[in-house]
């Protein structure tokens, strides 16, 4: 179970809590999350990475375990604590005024 | 209303004196453009976007009570090619978000949309699914486009009352465009139109139309608010000649036509082209009630002193009742409404954010 933490205001399209929980099959990578999180939430498509390049929106971080993962390649391992459930992936919002 | 903190609706009987104003919706993001359904006066769309996370395309089926986000892939069909950036060199087309919805006069379900960079998109499932008209994209003049300081936006959607497969749309600083094949070819439609800030006058693309404007009776005559100059057109805009008349300054961005009256015509004149605000601090809508060219200032309700606000493309409409009302909101978060025509004019609501579009609905 992968646990996921998304920015208010995507919480709020989404229309969910605190936290979402997720089945990722192995290997979990950033991708597979984001890919579960986008099926189960198609609203949430767009929001996160470019639908045509799949890269990540400029002002868009994940962080998880105290580190900041944006530039990991989105196919690479995440932490074992976010596969084990201890840790949650965050998606946030960088600090860009407006 | 679309404003750059979210959407807000404000609703009234057919009075039109008061106004309540609901909680704003997708609060914090920006409502480029809500518009509603002419076949279902119930639908409304809404362009919700945000530079953290993109654009969101939302839809309501119950007069913007309850909304719900629909389709947000806009694909450019095809070889994305390249158009002109600000240094003059390629740069592929970007999608960055929707500037304006236009929805079908006689189906609920399809809906037009207006994008930057540069494309009308089109979905026939309410939303859902966007496709491109990629035939405007493709235009050769299209690799000439060059975006004006607001980006290169599709602003603009006019579909012909009397034509079903005539569209007009405006981009900034490429200019007008026609289809008469339901958007499959597109003509640009620029004669006349002369601008300083281009070496050449008669070049087909490449002037700033700020915002166009057609009487549903006569769908022949467009009106024009261009960068500088207002401009009409008797022949759908095949050619275009200056009505810009004794207006104070003729730069502006919106222009709307009265719902009943195709003569009658408004803008409001901006000081100039860097100075995005109203000239000596008095917010005035000028009104042509003979197609253009004479024009009287309309004073009566709005702030005659130190204002300074501007009025964006899409934010000015005109409702259908009888007599006609005209609304717009101001970068400084006041809406305007007037019950007379323009006569007199009331403040509905203030202290909103920046108003970026007002569209108006007459419900059955």
């Amino acid at each position: 179970m992968i646990r996921v933490v998304l920015p208010a205001h995507l919480k709020n399209l989404a229309r969910v809590g605190s936290e979402v929980r997720l089945e990722v099959t192995e290997p979990v990578t950033q991708r597979r999350v984001l890919d579960a999180l986008e099926a189960r939430y198609p609203m949430l498509r767009g929001t996160m990475r470019d639908r045509t390049t799949g890269h990540r929106r400029a002002f868009i971080r994940f962080y998880a375990c105290e580190e900041d993962l944006s530039n990991e390649s989105p196919d690479a391992p995440l932490p074992d604590p976010v596969l084990a459930g201890a840790e949650p992936f965050l998606v946030v919002g960088a600090m860009a005024g407006g | 209303m679309g404003t750059r903190k979210g959407a807000f609706i404000l609703t009234a009987d057919g009075k039109r004196q008061d106004w309540q104003v609901s909680q704003p919706h997708f609060g914090g993001w920006e409502i480029y453009h809500l518009n509603g359904s002419p076949a279902h006066p119930d639908r409304l769309y809404a362009s919700q976007s945000s530079g953290w996370f993109g654009q969101v395309i939302q839809r309501s089926d119950d007069g913007g009570r309850s909304w719900e986000p629909v389709g947000n892939d806009f694909a450019y069909a095809g070889p994305v090619g390249d158009h002109l950036w600000y240094d003059g060199t390629p740069r592929p087309w970007e999608f960055k978000r929707i500037w304006h919805l236009e929805p079908a006069r006689d189906d609920p379900d399809t809906v037009y949309a207006g994008a930057e960079d540069a494309a009308l998109f089109r979905s026939t499932d309410g939303g859902h699914h966007w496709e491109e008209l990629s035939g405007l994209r493709t235009h050769p003049s299209a690799p000439r486009w060059q975006p004006g300081a607001g980006g290169m936006c599709l602003h603009t959607i006019i579909l012909d009352p009397a034509n079903s497969e005539r569209i007009f749309v405006a981009i900034s600083a490429a200019g007008a465009f026609r289809s008469d094949d339901g958007g499959t070819t597109w003509l640009p439609i620029n004669r006349g139109l002369r601008s300083e800030q281009i070496p050449d006058q008669d070049a087909e693309v490449g002037h700033c139309v700020h915002r166009i404007a057609m009487h549903p009776s006569r769908p022949e005559v467009l009106f024009m608010q261009k960068h500088w100059d207002v401009m009409r057109s008797d022949d759908a805009g095949a050619s275009w000649r200056e009505v810009s008349g004794n207006l104070p300054t003729d730069f502006g961005f919106p222009i709307a036509v009265h719902a009943h009256e195709p003569e009658t015509v408004y803008v409001v004149p901006i000081k100039s082209d860097s100075e995005h605000y109203v000239a000596d601090g008095k917010l005035r809508v000028y009104r042509s009630r003979t197609g253009g060219d004479d024009w009287e200032p309309l004073t009566t309700g709005l702030p005659q002193a130190d204002c300074y606000v501007n009025v964006l493309r899409d934010a000015m409409a005109v409702d259908t009742l009888d007599p006609g009302g005209i609304y717009f909101g101001t970068s400084g978060g006041q809406v305007y409404g007037s019950a007379d025509g323009g006569d007199t004019w009331a403040t509905l609501v203030r202290d909103l954010p920046p108003v970026l579009s007002v569209e108006v609905q007459v419900l059955p």
